[in-house]
């Protein structure tokens, strides 16, 4: 179990959650969810330590997760990375395996071999050498995704890993997920297209400055938390639809 | 013709030409491979900044008689702190904070060196005298050398990560800031051993042409860090030729060298020459 206690972080005097409690379950894909702003990406940043928060902390087993960071993968929002930079799809995933190796020890046989396979899961083996600045966006987001594969960890957080990319990236990546689901990992995805929340989650978070609402998605996504933290609008658009795909 | 032979001769026979030919040879070696770090990690500015930034400290190191290393290590990391201090505790960017923290430093270098020295001192520290190398500094330029080398091999991944994905480099525990600040000090160190040949106000030239010229050339980061280690070591050379021959100041010599290279390199490189690009479009995005 991932908890996350009375955690509060401030950016510039203004609190965007205070005294924030959430849990992430294992063997679950967790989505989260809110709109822009609603402090999402913030929330992650704030458990690994990134951010750094006024209070509280993420802990795994009773361990402050900031003291065991090679057991987390994450994959950020990609926006400023530099696609000219001299480095190929391979070496990319290979860096996957730089955290449990620490630091001096250059990459052996058993990460290359790693990474390839970790390659080979998101189909990307024909890729290995080319340079990561011509690859398509599903491309290089299964290129990150195979880097968190390579990182063997046991918690996994992506964030908006599906904007931008196509529909065979989205589905292969989607099926990475639930390999991780099955060998018991927690999973964590924030996310913004509230039509895939039922396909894609167990168990949902709506966060608004604070946790709205958490637990499983059949009690969490219903009209009035929708309702609450976006808009009447979109709520009335979203179930009526889904109502009348159902019917 | 005659006046490379001419050279070769005078190499053969003068000391204090061999001398500058080592140090030529070592600071393009350590200038190429810093500096492709440096415009790896868009640091360019910063590059320039502490460059000028240890002036202070070479004049209090010589007001001392102790080796200048020391004085410009001091100056160069108190720069980058200073710099990352005022960036981060207020909301100016960046290169604001750079361009208000460098020129400080600069300006009370000036005023030192001029309390401390000649004028011709103050000229062999702005453009260089690589003809004027001192066994001394030939070693402590090997020394240098030595460790830019020792630091870039056992620190490899982790610079190489804190280039490309300095988030995710944090996200798995590592202290992106130790590694930050010692790029920084393995900087003032070479910047130092670079003044002898090409002087502080040229110093950034080869940290930056070398590195920039290589990334045309390049997808790998390790080939790139050679090859600006041999384009350093080209102009080096190549500028200092010029430098005895026509009795030119010696980092101009070599700045303009490195600076013809990398036009060269512009029109011609396959990765992204001008002549090329045109052709180079359609197949791109092939995927």
């Amino acid at each position: 179990m991932l908890k996350v206690t009375n955690l509060t972080v401030v950016y510039d005097d203004l609190p965007v959650f205070k005294q924030l409690a959430v849990t992430f379950a294992p063997g679950k894909i967790t989505g989260i969810i809110g709109p822009n702003g609603a402090g999402k990406s913030t929330l992650i940043k704030g458990m690994l330590g990134l951010v750094k928060p006024q209070s509280g902390s993420a802990s795994i087993a009773g361990q402050p997760l900031n003291k065991q960071l090679t057991r987390v993968a994450y994959v950020e929002q990609r926006k400023d990375l530099d696609l000219t930079f001299p480095i190929n799809v391979f070496d990319v995933v290979l860096s996957g395996t730089y955290g449990k190796l620490g630091l001096f020890r250059s990459p052996g046989k058993n990460e290359k071999k790693q990474a390839a396979a970790a390659l080979e899961q998101v189909g990307l083996s024909d890729y290995a050498s080319r340079q990561i600045g011509n690859l398509s966006g599903g491309q290089l987001q299964r290129v990150f995704v195979a880097r968190a594969i390579a990182q063997k960890a046991d918690i996994i957080i992506l964030d908006e890993p599906f904007v931008g990319i196509d529909l065979k990236s989205e589905h292969e990546i989607m099926q990475i997920l639930k390999q991780w689901r099955s060998a018991g990992k927690i999973i964590i995805v924030i996310h913004h297209d509230l039509n895939k929340v039922t396909a894609y989650f167990d168990d949902l978070v709506i966060m608004d400055h604070g946790i709205e609402a958490a637990g499983p998605v059949a009690q969490v996504y219903t009209p009035e938390n929708i309702r609450q933290v976006f808009s009447d609008d979109l709520s009335s658009v979203l179930f009526t639809s889904q109502a009348g795909e159902r019917g | 013709m005659t006046s490379i032979a001419n050279f070769i001769t005078a190499l053969s026979r003068y000391d204090f030409l061999q001398s500058a030919l080592v140090t030529a040879i070592m600071v393009g070696v350590m200038s190429g491979i810093i500096g492709s770090f440096i415009i790896l990690r868009g640091m360019s500015l910063m590059g320039d900044a502490i460059s000028h930034a240890v002036l202070p400290g070479v004049a209090i190191a010589y007001m001392l008689g102790i080796n200048m290393l020391f004085g410009a290590a001091v100056f160069g990391i108190l720069a980058a702190v200073l710099i990352g201090y005022i960036a981060t505790r207020s909301k100016l960017k960046t290169d604001t904070s750079i361009g208000v923290v460098f020129s400080a430093f600069y300006a009370l270098g000036f005023i030192l060196i001029s309390l401390a020295e000649s004028s011709t001192n103050l000229h062999h520290i702005l453009f260089g005298n690589v003809l004027a190398v001192s066994d001394n500094d030939m070693i402590s330029t090997a020394v240098v050398l030595a460790l830019v080398i020792i630091f870039v091999i056992f620190m490899y991944k982790e610079l190489l990560i804190t280039s490309f994905d300095p988030v995710f480099a944090q996200s798995y525990g590592l202290n992106t800031l130790v590694i930050h600040y010692s790029l920084m000090l393995v900087l003032t160190l070479v910047t130092v051993s670079a003044l002898q040949t090409v002087g502080i106000i040229l110093v950034v030239a080869m940290l930056i042409t070398p590195a920039a010229t290589a990334f045309l050339w390049t997808n790998k980061m390790h080939v790139m860090l050679i090859l600006a280690a041999i384009l350093g070591v080209l102009a080096s050379v190549i500028g200092l030729y010029f430098s005895y021959t026509f009795n030119w100041a010696s980092g101009p010599a070599i700045v303009v060298v490195a600076a013809v290279g990398f036009v060269f390199s512009f029109l011609f490189s396959p990765k992204q020459g001008l002549l090329f690009q045109h052709r180079k479009e359609p197949a791109k995005r092939d995927a």
